[in-house]
């Protein structure tokens, strides 16, 4: 059964000078992994901040795991888990050792906390490292010690404010598959990002911020189809038969036509991919071009996010110019 | 997954306050798993009043005429208590790069989130610091007595010296939880050192008031290091050289009172600091 876990409606914030939230609504149910994507200072660390009850918000109305944020805010602490952008470890306490603090700090009993603390090592891999300190751990490791204190009470809501970054390739792995456990497990996730493979590998829904307020909010394949077309690309043998290459693509395609001679390359937009496709093939073979490359290409995360975030920054700019010419 | 553990229920006063009293031994303990596994970076704590004890009992001190009977005599009896009582006031370096490192890392939000008093930062921090201090005091209280230092008052009264030190430490840890709380970051906390040097020196730890000009020998007098300075070294029977001002010819009565006003100030402070985290 799916529940709605997080529940936050016209959260607006207001620092000394800038405005982090102006209006930001979000809905999380259990299960669900919930992408936050933005550029910096966009708000994604206010919100999660306000989710956690670690930031007082001025205006709107936050639940998460059924309790309201403000009024309710222990109540919420012991129904969330918290991995913000810095390791919140003991670098001096082992693996275990930090474990046990912090279960006896989420108030279990001595018992309970070392039982904890073991079951946790062990379904976080760390086991073997269990009676090592942090500081020895690769940055993978400690993430995951890191989320493994975070889960203690096993949270119905889990938040995770940029969780890998500045890991290696194998550390995000690492991480990825620790989050996709949880959200298996039936918690749900809220995670902010700037990694768009991240977030594409990772999300069930993104909800793009920028200034404080919502862009768009969809599935990654919806983000990006919202981009429009398939691509069909052509990338060229020889950089001589790139007239010939846009010649066909010509014929095939449905807008305008790129034409990149770095990359010897002819892509255009089509809106049947597969009757395309076909029809480059065989007329490739018919005129005896060899090539490097014949594809279709969907826009990438990137592409949609940057389309995405360049419109509001366009919308603003256009903002204060009419402003100005009010002014006049 | 593993069943839930349900945290135990804490509604009524009686198990706050049981819960609350836990989730300070827990923070405490803490500290001292630090304590016994860096034992090299508490020893380097104390490098610095070490270094300070040789280098003015025996570089300087030969030099020094404090009790007007010529340069060096009774210099180590004098210096001692000012060392004690100058180690207590540079630790709230210590507390404040604590806790500036604490909330730098992270570690003040996550606990923040948890269902736990978050007092505990503070007030297990506050404990452990005074047991820290204490642990100062004994090794420093040794390296005394080895190097010629003797306390000549009785069992109580040199008890009752460590007291008043303790005190001090205690009142300033309040100062150092404010501070660390106010500070950007760990590399500002260690920069409070320019703070902590006036602090602990310009007072009548190495020489007494009466021998500067006059109007720093008056910010000497009413320092709060000196009081506890003076007051000490009555009670260790040591040489005071005492002058008029209040605070030096009521050395004892200003040496319960200055921390005492210290905590009423600072105290707030630290705690509103600590509820605007949230702002």
């Amino acid at each position: 059964m799916t529940t709605t876990t997080v529940e936050a409606e016209n959260l607006g914030k207001r620092y000394k000078n800038n405005t982090a939230l102006a209006g930001f609504d979000l809905q999380a149910t259990s299960g669900e992994v919930l992408g936050l994507l933005g550029p910096n200072g966009a708000g994604k660390t206010t919100t999660v901040r306000i989710l956690t009850t670690l930031l007082r918000f001025d205006t709107g109305r936050a639940t998460v795991a059924g309790f309201d944020v403000a009024r309710d805010a222990r109540q919420v602490r012991r129904r969330i888990g918290l991995t913000a952008q810095q390791t919140a470890v003991d670098d001096v306490l082992t693996a275990r050792q930090n474990l046990v603090l912090f279960g006896k700090l989420f108030r279990l009993t001595k018992a309970d906390a070392m039982r904890r603390a073991t079951e946790l090592l062990d379904q976080f891999g760390l086991a073997d490292a269990a009676d090592r300190q942090p500081k020895q751990f690769s940055g993978g490791m400690k993430r995951r010690l890191d989320l493994a204190a975070s889960m203690i009470l096993a949270p119905q809501v889990m938040f995770l404010d940029e969780p890998t970054t500045g890991l290696d390739p194998a550390g995000r792995r690492e991480v990825w598959d620790a989050v996709s456990g949880l959200a298996a497990d039936g918690t749900t996730v809220v995670l902010t990002t700037h990694y768009l493979d991240e977030a594409d590998r990772l999300c069930d829904r993104i909800a793009v911020i920028d200034h404080g307020r919502n862009i768009v909010e969809d599935t990654p394949m919806g983000l990006k189809r919202q981009m429009g077309a398939d691509r069909l690309e052509i990338v060229a043998a020889e950089p001589d038969d790139l007239a010939a290459l846009r010649g066909i693509v010509e014929r095939i395609a449905d807008g305008d036509i790129v034409v990149d001679e770095a990359a010897a390359s002819v892509s255009a937009p089509v809106k049947d991919p597969v009757p395309a496709l076909t029809a480059a093939a065989t007329a490739l073979q018919d005129k005896q071009i060899a090539v490097a490359d014949l594809g279709l290409r969907r826009p990438t995360l990137d592409e949609a996010f940057l389309e995405l975030i360049g419109d509001t920054d366009k919308a603003d700019t256009e903002k204060v110019e009419t402003a100005k010419e009010a002014d006049k | 997954m593993t069943a839930t553990l349900a945290p135990l229920p804490d509604e009524t006063l009686a198990s706050r306050i049981k819960w609350t009293l836990h989730d300070y031994r827990a923070i405490v303990g803490q500290e001292f798993v630090h304590l016994y596994r860096q034992p090299v970076n508490f020893l380097w704590q104390l490098g610095f009043p070490i270094v300070m004890v040789l280098l003015f009992v025996y570089v300087f001190g030969s030099a020094m005429d404090v009790t007007g009977q010529g340069a060096g005599v009774d210099y180590v009896a004098y210096a001692m208590p000012g060392m004690f009582a100058m180690t207590m006031a540079f630790g709230f370096m210590n507390t404040a790069w604590a806790v500036a490192e604490a909330k730098e890392k992270g570690f003040v939000d996550r606990v923040r989130s948890m269902p736990m008093a978050s007092s505990a930062v503070v007030v297990g921090r506050n404990i452990a610091d005074t047991i820290h201090a204490a642990v100062d005091l004994l090794v420093l209280f040794i390296i005394a007595i080895v190097i010629g230092w003797s306390s000549d008052g009785t069992f109580w009264e040199t008890l009752g010296a460590f007291a008043l030190l303790l005190w001090l430490r205690f009142a300033l840890i309040w100062v150092g939880v404010f501070l660390g709380l106010l500070v950007k970051n760990v590399e500002q906390a260690g920069s409070l050192f320019a703070l902590a040097f006036p602090f602990g020196m310009i007072s009548s730890v190495f020489t007494p008031p009466e021998l500067m000009p006059g109007w720093l020998g008056a910010i000497a007098a009413w320092n709060p290091v000196s009081a506890t300075a003076t007051a000490i070294r009555d009670l260790f029977g040591n040489p005071a050289v005492a002058g008029d001002s209040w605070p030096e010819a009521n050395a004892l009565a200003a040496a319960i009172i200055w921390p005492v006003v210290i905590t009423l100030i600072f105290l707030p402070l630290a705690v509103r600091r600590f509820q605007n985290l949230g702002r």
